[in-house]
């Protein structure tokens, strides 16, 4: 199968996650600018993370207009694989592919550390090969992972199985001091109602290696490549 | 010419922790009367023409769609003839 990873002035995920899906799972992989208008027949697109834009006005305010974002809402629409990482996330919310959005975090720092994350079920084309409940540990490194919607939002968010991924602590309690930003219900990822767009904070392309201390992140890839030969 | 100016503010209902940063910070430095901060972005523009309507029915698209995002933040958008200085 055929991955996008898209660069936007600013992105700097987009080298890492390139390295895992050639390297590691021996995808074929292209890099998009973010000023090309085609995706190259691509399966899957990825949002790598960084700074677009440098964050001005809002994380991903000015990546939403990028020419390549039609293509990519094109993709989203007819329901192929997207997948925004930190950054990513951030642009596919102002893009409006996902609802909600990411503000500062409550405690006005910057979080880089490795934590744990819930995978609240498999019932995804990007958590099939996880279980439900399990803990993963991943890496995040964001100062806006806040995810904010309105409670309506929320509740349906949960009722129709959008949330994947939840901050917890080791044991996978939703306790507040395992919340890194403030995040309303501890979301670290959500999908679109159909659930092919999927956005989150953590991020899996550093922890798909064992030298690198976790490759538990490698699942979500592994995933999506069984949902394409499934 | 015409100068705008576009005033975006975190919505009321959504908790701004810069606002709260600033307001714990000024209580702190002893002015225990204020209650309540709440931090922005001030945009201002200059645009050529001076047909103010019409600069206004195109800057409320830009400030939905860029300027702002209406699940966070409101915004207000003031208009006046500017002397071309």
């Amino acid at each position: 199968m055929r991955w996008a990873v898209i660069q936007f002035p600013g992105s700097n995920c987009d080298q890492d996650v390139f390295h895992v899906l050639k390297n590691v799972l021996g995808q074929e992989v292209d890099y998009i600018w973010h000023k090309d208008t085609s995706l190259n027949g691509a399966d899957a697109i990825v949002l790598p993370g960084g700074f677009s834009y440098g964050d001005y006005l809002r994380c991903g305010a000015i990546a939403r207009f990028s020419p390549i974002m039609p293509a990519v809402k094109e993709a989203a629409a007819a329901g192929g694989t997207v997948l925004g990482i930190c950054n990513g996330f951030q642009i596919l919310c102002e893009a409006g592919l996902l609802p909600g959005v990411l503000v500062r975090n409550t405690s006005l720092h910057f979080r880089c550390e490795t934590i744990p994350v819930r995978v609240e079920h498999p019932l995804s084309r990007f958590t099939s090969e996880y279980l439900t409940g399990r803990v993963l540990r991943l890496p995040i490194a964001h100062g806006e992972g806040h995810y904010v919607a309105d409670d309506a939002t929320l509740d349906a968010l949960f009722r129709h199985r959008q949330v994947l991924f939840t901050y917890s602590d080791l044991q996978g309690r939703s306790t507040p001091e395992a919340n890194p930003n403030g995040s309303q219900r501890h979301i670290a990822g959500i999908t679109n109602r159909a659930g092919n767009v999927l956005g989150l904070m953590p991020h899996p392309e550093r922890a798909s290696e064992k030298i690198l201390g976790s490759d538990d992140g490698l699942g979500l890839f592994a995933s999506i490549l069984l949902s394409m030969k499934g | 010419m015409i100068r705008a100016q576009v005033i975006v503010r975190p919505r009321k209902s959504i908790f701004d922790p810069q606002g709260d940063a600033v307001c714990r910070a000024i209580r702190h430095l002893g002015v225990s009367a204020v209650k309540e901060a709440h931090v922005g972005k001030c945009i201002e523009l200059e645009l050529e023409g001076d047909d103010i309507g019409a600069a206004r029915a195109q800057l409320e698209t830009i400030c939905r769609d860029l300027l702002s995002n209406p699940v966070i933040e409101d915004y207000v958008l003031t208009l006046q003839p500017g002397d071309g200085k």
